[in-house]
């Protein structure tokens, strides 16, 4: 392996926050929403109104809460799924790739192995999800494994082949009759059962806690998430004590591109029960902003996704109740990664108050 | 029966001609930025930014042209912050560029619903009209092809000529190829490395807004929600797999924006799926960086650069 490739792989690191990590969170979240509040000044509406009526929306009753831990759910994967990669030093942007493809291999399982019971049928499906997120992220660990591609560019343009490469098999191969661009309906046996009805939450969300357990331990109390946590944090030393950083980018690569597949399994089986032609509105690019929120920790990813998953379930609610356009949400999201993208910058206006 | 004359001809190639420039545009921009060691996968926010600016200035004055420069103006400003954020404050280059996107989607979606109070798209304002090349126009076949476009379309090859021109040809370029190559040699031998820094991205935002302001003052004259459509994520994959050249980019772009061409006319054919078209480019990208057509290597490790 080249000097330039381990440059590449220990760049990335070097940004982590250190130190008084929550707190810097929290302040970069306020700050955004200070900024989103000036913008709602501005145009005409009240901030205090638009806020609490998110909140209330989001977190208000039953079935605010089911709403926001079901928008939580998939961007509870994939930014596990970037993180897993991060933590090996690794900048894997192509969660909706990986996401997409594991969608469309759980659908089509989910069809075709019609008659099994649900105790097999339900871990084939999400199986096939996570092998098939897995191939997307080893095709980008191999591509820098062996030929230098950088795995920025690799990942991304790999989630744009896989949105046009599904939104083919739906529009042609496995396209249900009807004018809609979208596969058959899964079988009972393949469905993950609803858990608070009326709302929209499923049991993924059980999965989906789970792996945020898992993810913590693996990083945590494996010999193998030492190892890439070792990779990450500087891979010449990592080398030079016998950890075989090939090996790891691989390794790391498939298993995030499997989280984020398994994510795209439990979506379509826990709520869109099939794969409708643009079903996603960015789960996997929301990954990387969610895991960076959260501190690139596996419990912090929770936090954030749920978050994140407030704004999209609180912001219908508060659009519908104040007028609010409901982009807000979205401009929202967006400066809270830009406050996040930059610790130094907050430290800096801090600082100069003093 | 459908002939190959049927998709492949005249209408193709000025379509793909017209599909290209804000690719083309956008790309250049995206090299700017990495030839001074700054990514700008933010590309597609400044590009949105810069269509909706333009359209608010010239649904505010009637004047295009004024749109032009307020969409040029605002590509330089977004990514003046990407700068501040990355240069100064040395924060994650991948990160900014994607809280830009997503910023970008928010505020323009918000503010086309403030100002026209419809979450779609804004009201049709004056764009910019077509011209038609005296002679040029009547040549058969030719003619068809590049004899009447937009006057940014014709700007397009002077603005990549220009690009080249600086980079290579001037002391500025110097600066700033050493600054993206060598920025610890390029200090010592007196450049200001952050200064540079700071052009380079600024400039590259101005020219992606320009392709911005293409799409919504000369291709459509509107701006609808997220109009750019994964536009500044092609031009990134255009200006990898144009080297980083100038003429590269250039003819990147095109082959890019025929390859848009050709999927639009085959959807009203359905001979071809249009969706394997569309992952041509990115399959080409991918190719050329495993090195499998020829390798392509950045200008730059990207990495933050401090003052010793």
């Amino acid at each position: 392996m080249s000097e330039e490739v381990k440059n590449n792989i220990g760049r990335e690191t070097d940004s982590v926050v250190t130190g008084d990590k929550v707190v810097f969170q929290v302040i970069a979240i306020v700050i955004a929403f200070v900024v989103g509040a000036l913008v709602l000044l501005v145009t005409g509406y009240s901030p205090i109104d638009a806020y609490v009526s998110m909140a209330l929306g989001a977190f208000g009753d039953i079935f605010g809460i089911g709403q926001t831990l079901t928008q939580a759910t998939p961007i509870i994967f994939t930014s596990l799924a970037f993180l897993v990669a991060y933590k090996a030093g690794l900048f894997n942007i192509g969660g909706e790739g990986q996401f997409l493809m594991g969608a469309i291999a759980a659908t089509v399982t989910g069809i075709y192995l019609e008659g099994l019971p649900g105790i097999i049928h339900i871990p084939l499906t999400m199986l096939a999800g996570m092998i098939m997120g897995g191939l997307w992220g080893l095709v980008p660990a191999l591509l820098k494994s062996r030929f230098d591609a950088h795995e920025v560019i690799t990942t991304m343009m790999l989630s744009y082949v896989a949105q046009y490469f599904t939104s083919y098999l739906v529009n042609y191969p496995f396209k249900a009759p009807g004018w809609v661009s979208q596969t058959e309906r899964l079988p009972v046996s393949a469905e993950l059962a609803r858990i608070l009805p009326p709302t929209q939450l499923s049991s993924g969300i059980i999965v989906a806690l789970a792996l945020v357990g898992l993810v913590w331990f693996l990083l945590n109390k494996t010999v193998l998430g030492f190892e890439l946590r070792a990779i990450g944090f500087n891979p010449t030393a990592a080398e030079n004590s016998g950890i075989k950083i090939d090996r790891g980018i691989i390794l790391s690569l498939v298993l995030s591109g499997a989280i984020a597949g398994l994510g795209g399994a439990v979506e379509i089986m826990g709520t869109h029960k099939r794969f409708i032609d643009g079903f996603s509105p960015g789960y996997g690019w929301d990954g990387l902003a969610v895991a960076l929120v959260g501190g690139l920790d596996p419990f912090g990813s929770l936090l954030a996704s749920i978050l994140f998953g407030a704004l999209r379930s609180g912001g219908m609610i508060m659009a519908r109740a104040t007028g609010v356009p409901l982009d807000i949400n979205i401009l929202l999201q967006g400066l809270v990664i830009l406050f996040v993208a930059a610790p130094a910058a907050i430290r800096g206006v801090f600082r100069r108050k003093d | 029966m459908v002939t190959v004359t049927d998709f492949i001809n005249a209408g193709l190639l000025a379509a793909g001609i017209r599909l290209a420039t804000p690719i083309v545009y956008a790309a250049l921009g995206g090299m700017f930025s990495e030839r001074v060691g700054i990514v700008h996968i933010g590309l597609e926010g400044v590009m949105l930014t810069s269509s909706f600016a333009g359209v608010v200035a010239s649904y505010y004055t009637g004047n295009p042209w004024i749109g032009i420069i307020v969409a040029v103006l605002t590509g330089g400003l977004i990514s003046f912050v990407h700068a501040v954020l990355t240069i100064k404050y040395v924060g994650d280059q991948i990160v900014s560029g994607t809280g830009l996107n997503i910023l970008a989607l928010g505020f323009t979606s918000y503010m086309t619903q403030i100002i026209w109070g419809n979450r779609g798209a804004s009201d049709s304002v004056q764009g910019i009209a077509d011209i038609a090349l005296p002679i040029i126009k009547d040549i058969p076949f030719i003619g068809k092809v590049i004899g009447t476009h937009s006057p940014l379309v014709y700007l397009m090859p002077f603005v990549t000529y220009a690009c080249y021109y600086v980079l290579f040809k001037t002391p500025f370029g110097l600066r700033v190829r050493a600054v993206g190559e060598h920025p610890t040699a390029a200090e010592t031998a007196g450049v200001d490395v952050i200064k540079t820094k700071y052009i380079g991205v600024i400039l590259g935002g101005m020219l992606a807004g320009l392709g911005g302001a293409f799409l919504s003052l000369s291709h459509l004259n509107l701006f609808t929600r997220g109009m750019t459509g994964g536009r500044g994520f092609i031009a990134m994959a255009a200006m990898i797999f144009g080297k980083w050249m100038p003429f590269g980019v250039f003819a990147s772009g095109l082959l890019f924006g025929l390859a848009d061409a050709l999927q639009i006319r085959l959807q009203s054919l359905g001979i071809l799926p249009p969706q394997i078209i569309l992952t041509i480019p990115y399959l080409l990208t991918i190719a050329i960086l495993a090195g499998f057509v020829g390798k392509a290597k950045a200008p730059s490790d990207y990495k933050p650069y401090k003052k010793e």
